[in-house]
């Protein structure tokens, strides 16, 4: 299937070298690196806007519209931004009122699901062709299976969606933070709303083809969360959001290469995933030792005060 | 599947149960839907379903590393979706667990990508285990085929155990549940009360998992539940609706996936979205007709205190 030297020579520069030769390394780096900024930049808007079930509804959008195209018979990028960009469309149009219960999306999302297993036995049962490689890919994804040709169109993609996504960025900043005054200094909530659902669907899409429909969303949150642990500034947790990402995805990259043994799309989850747990430990670690000298100040009521922290409710939520 | 469907349903039961794995696969149904429709109900009253959620995703990498290690699917379920209850225990503060939505958006981002890790972990066990692949569609989203006989007792042992400590603390955990503060101060152990339920609940979406795949337990888990609390507001009417309802709809939907060559999880999480549907539609319909009533009443009211008595 892939050609794959595994080279453990001592010398990092020629191991480095030497990955970079094979023409599948340089397609992942090259389709990896935008769909990681892409991811960042995007998961933070996310975060930052309390859609992260959203995110979570376009990935499982992503998994049933790649697989109707498959038992349609049609290409399966055609049928993950078709359904994605469609459903986020909708989702921004719908609810404008934060989502609804949290039973009514989590049954429909099951059935989304069974939707898209509906479809996969539709694909295997009826294609000579079909095989549970196709599901796994669709699932986990398969960035050193990227040809060529796929690594292009999705690299020029990701890259005009972070065109559209800065050009939007300070309105959708503004309307994420507080939408009333946004929307009295005349910035187009509404439009703006649909419009960011639209992009995180495509970039759905875009990152399922990366590292698959199920562990997309942890690329959308967990660099977002890690930089907004380091970070209030939203105009630096932006870029961090995207760094991290891209951090994530060549580590995973590299080890994915390295340890052949291990799937690229879960190497690239675990530095995800550590880099949100440094990011939190730091914070912790952080703030402990700033509260500690002051014992006898007011000024930190939330985390020791009867072990009552601040409920949920009580924290200014960005969509009012 | 070889069999054919006829309209003589008791002729397809037979037919049916002539296979061992049939056999299997309805009594696991039937012990994982009793336990799913009740622990389900509460979960629902208390709004874990995301917990509930969290535990099934979490069960995964459990099932593919003991198949990778040998060891019995069921196994590998019971002991990361309790050992994750557990862990969403010692977290939670307040004595009530997070729902995972709703809640701020750091916090959903945060199980979001405990969810996605535990799914990469699953998948690296599943990639590491050499043709498995094929299984991996069994574990996300369920079959039929899949229960041996080990699996049954255990599921059997664990269904039992999680009922008996229901029926044993379920009044107190209903009080829990519904009235936390006043529960607080009559004297009941609420954090002990949340602790001891989400244990409860890791076995039942361990259980359930191994019916409808990681992915799909809100079929069985959250669905009858939430139909039943729309239907009636009774407690006890509730709870044996879900148990019913959650029994209809495995036992239909693994006796149709039997005859089709679709596969159970579709079956199961169509029909229980169905009803959803359908109870949800029943309820808004009363509420308006209730509304209607309601502003006549008072219409009567208005012009009977207007007019000259």
């Amino acid at each position: 299937m892939i050609p794959r030297t595994v080279v453990s020579s001592a010398d990092p520069i020629h191991g480095v070298a030497t990955m970079l030769s094979h023409p599948f390394i340089q397609h992942a780096f090259v389709a990896g690196t935008t769909i990681a900024l892409l991811s960042g930049l995007v998961g933070y808007f996310v975060v930052l806007r309390g859609q992260v079930f959203a995110g979570d509804a376009l990935s499982h959008v992503a998994y049933t519209g790649a697989l109707a195209a498959l038992a349609a018979g049609v290409d399966l990028r055609f049928g993950l931004f078709a359904a994605t960009v469609l459903v986020g469309l909708a989702l921004g149009f719908i609810g404008g009122r934060r989502a609804a219960d949290d039973v009514v999306i989590g049954t429909t999302f099951a059935w989304v699901l069974g939707l898209g297993v509906f479809f996969l036995a539709l694909y295997t049962t009826h294609s000579s062709t079909g095989n549970g490689s196709a599901n796994v890919t669709v699932l986990f994804g398969s960035i050193f299976g990227i040809s060529a040709s796929a690594a292009t169109i999705a690299t020029v993609i990701a890259a005009g969606l972070i065109g559209v996504l800065l050009v939007i960025a300070r309105p959708l900043m503004f309307s994420s933070i507080d939408p009333t005054v946004a929307a009295a200094r005349g910035v187009p909530v509404r439009s703006i709303g649909p419009l960011f659902l639209a992009i995180v669907g495509a970039t759905a899409a875009e990152a399922s083809q990366a590292i698959g429909a199920l562990l997309l969303f942890g690329l959308l949150a967990a660099p977002a969360a890690a930089a907004q642990q380091l970070t209030n500034n939203p105009w630096r947790a932006l870029p961090l959001s995207g760094m991290l990402a891209i951090v994530a995805v060549w580590s995973g990259l590299c080890l994915g290469y390295a340890a052949p043994k291990l799937p690229a799309s879960f190497a690239i989850m675990t530095v995800a995933t550590a880099e949100y747990a440094i990011a939190a430990l730091v914070t912790t670690a952080k703030s402990r030792s700033r509260a500690a000298p002051s014992h006898d100040h007011d000024m930190a009521p939330s985390r020791d005060h009867e072990g009552f922290p601040l409920s949920s409710d009580e924290i200014p939520s960005p969509n009012g | 599947m070889n069999a054919r469907f006829s309209w003589n349903i008791a002729d397809d039961v037979r037919q049916m149960l002539a296979f061992h794995f049939m056999v299997n696969a309805l009594r696991a149904g039937t012990i994982v839907a009793v336990v799913a429709g009740a622990i389900g109900y509460f979960m629902v009253l208390r709004r874990q379903s995301f917990a509930g959620h969290t535990l099934a995703v979490i069960g995964f990498p459990g099932a593919a590393g003991a198949i990778w290690l040998g060891i019995n699917a069921g196994f590998g379920y019971f002991g990361f979706c309790i050992a994750g209850a557990l862990v969403i225990a010692a977290l939670s503060r307040n004595g009530r667990a997070n729902t995972g939505l709703g809640g701020d958006a750091q916090e959903s981002a945060v199980i979001g990508t405990v969810q996605a890790f535990a799914l990469a972990c699953g998948f690296l066990f599943v990639s590491l285990y050499k043709g498995f692949l094929s299984g991996l569609n069994s574990l996300l989203f369920g079959s039929i085929v899949g229960v041996t006989d080990t699996q049954l007792v255990t599921l059997l042992i664990a269904g039992l155990g999680c009922l008996v400590a229901l029926a044993a603390f379920g009044r107190r955990l209903l009080f829990a549940s519904v009235d936390p503060d006043v529960a607080q101060a009559r004297g009941i152990p609420v954090r002990l009360v949340n602790g001891a339920f989400l244990v409860l609940l890791g076995i039942a979406a361990a259980g359930t998992s191994q019916v409808t795949g990681s992915l799909l337990v809100f079929a069985l888990l959250v669905a009858p539940a939430a139909t039943a609390v729309r239907l009636t507001a009774r407690p006890a009417a509730g709870l044996v609706l879900s148990v019913v309802l959650a029994l209809a709809v495995t036992w239909v939907g693994e006796g149709i996936a039997f005859f089709s060559p679709y596969p159970i999880g579709f079956w199961v999480t169509t029909l229980a979205f169905g009803s959803f549907l359908l109870a949800a539609g029943y309820r808004a319909a009363v509420d308006r007709a209730g509304r209607r009533g309601a502003s006549r009443a008072e219409r009567v009211t208005v012009s009977t205190a207007g007019s000259p008595a």
